[in-house]
């Protein structure tokens, strides 16, 4: 549910990014999103089309890189990746004290920008 | 193409309202409390509980934040606690500037123990700083034991979390150690209050907790950090 105001912050840094640059269109974003963070890639990806319409970033793909969440056993010390809803055991040894750390990331790591107008040749284009 | 590097948080702008919220309530020597919970899980019963015992000796301040309505500001009123009520209108959470518009409603120089009640959600919640000091997770016995295995974010930025119900251990199959265990996976070293707000077990600890901060805060001017 939350997707809808967090892709209005994201699109917000990539348009004011791009503009510092002085770049004409965004071609990409690259996103982290931690594991633990609820997120879904394609109801960001849908408010973002929606959102971004009419501006230099309309058209833009955005690629996320998962963050993942790391779990160590305290009795043996293995340590695997997990996401919700989390295991309650350790897979090697069976203990059930585990420790996770990680996956709570959520930046707008870089954008792609072009200085040619795509919008303009994706419509020439037959 | 060109790449142009941005490394900044997704919800930066609404963490700088968050840190102008906290300054401002530093600055009035409040102790704010985000407390977040699925619905039902007794978040208006722990601050009507923590207002029985504390509201002779400090003066309590409240924000209520509901999809729609006043049924828990009323309900607050009628205690004789400032109370100012957010409708977030459909969204799942409250954000730092909802908070910052509610500030300008509460008589921020009578109070010293303010209490954010969230949206009642396990999951948007988590990722809106609000500015307020700690954050305290409500689960409850009815909700399963299962809570912090499925829903990890939250309780791992929880500073205390409170299981809310306790009376009805004996009806539900709700083992607390497992709880627990998943609990401690995400957040180690978090203070764990298995209370009854109906009843009033386990509260003084509750109430223990919250006065070892509050006395924290007026020794001396504490510096803003998350």
């Amino acid at each position: 549910m939350h997707e809808l105001a967090v892709t209005e912050n994201i699109l917000a840094l990539a348009l004011e990014a791009a503009q510092k640059a002085g770049a004409r269109r965004i071609t990409a974003l690259n996103l982290v999103i931690g594991d633990l963070s609820s997120f879904v890639d394609e109801s960001v990806q849908f408010y973002f089309d929606l959102l971004s319409q009419g501006t230099i970033a309309e058209g833009a793909v955005l690629h996320f890189r998962r963050e993942h969440a790391v779990a160590t056993c305290r009795a043996c010390g293995h340590q695997f990746q997990v996401s919700p809803p989390l295991v309650p055991i350790c897979p090697n040894c069976g203990d059930y004290h585990l420790e996770v750390k990680g996956g709570q990331g959520l930046a707008v790591e870089s954008i792609e920008v072009s200085d040619d107008d795509e919008a303009e040749s994706r419509k020439a284009d037959p | 193409m060109m790449k142009l590097k941005v490394e900044k948080r997704i919800l930066s702008a609404n963490d700088e309202v968050a840190a102008q919220n906290r300054a401002r309530l530093d600055a009035a020597g409040i102790l704010a409390i985000n407390i977040m919970a699925s619905p039902g899980a007794g978040k208006t019963s722990l601050i009507l509980a923590t207002a029985g015992r504390l509201l002779r000796e400090i003066p309590l301040g409240v924000i209520e934040g509901d999809l729609a309505s006043r049924i828990d500001a009323d309900l607050v009123a009628t205690r004789g606690i400032p109370v100012t009520q957010i409708n977030t209108g459909g969204s799942c959470h409250l954000d730092a500037p909802m908070v910052r518009t509610a500030l300008d409603h509460l008589p921020l120089e009578n109070v010293r123990l303010l209490f954010i009640e969230n949206v009642g959600n396990l999951v948007c919640p988590a990722e809106f700083e609000l500015g307020a000091h700690l954050a305290v997770v409500v689960a409850s016995i009815p909700e399963g034991h299962d809570k912090p295995y499925k829903y990890p974010g939250i309780f791992a930025r929880a500073d205390a979390v409170v299981l809310n119900k306790a009376d009805l251990l004996h009806v539900f199959d709700f083992d607390v150690e497992y709880f627990e265990r998943g609990l401690r996976m995400v957040n180690p070293s978090v203070p764990l209050f298995v209370l009854s707000c109906r009843t009033g077990q386990g509260l003084d600890a509750w109430v223990t907790w919250l006065l070892h901060h509050i006395n924290d805060r007026s020794g001396s001017s504490v510096p803003a950090t998350s």
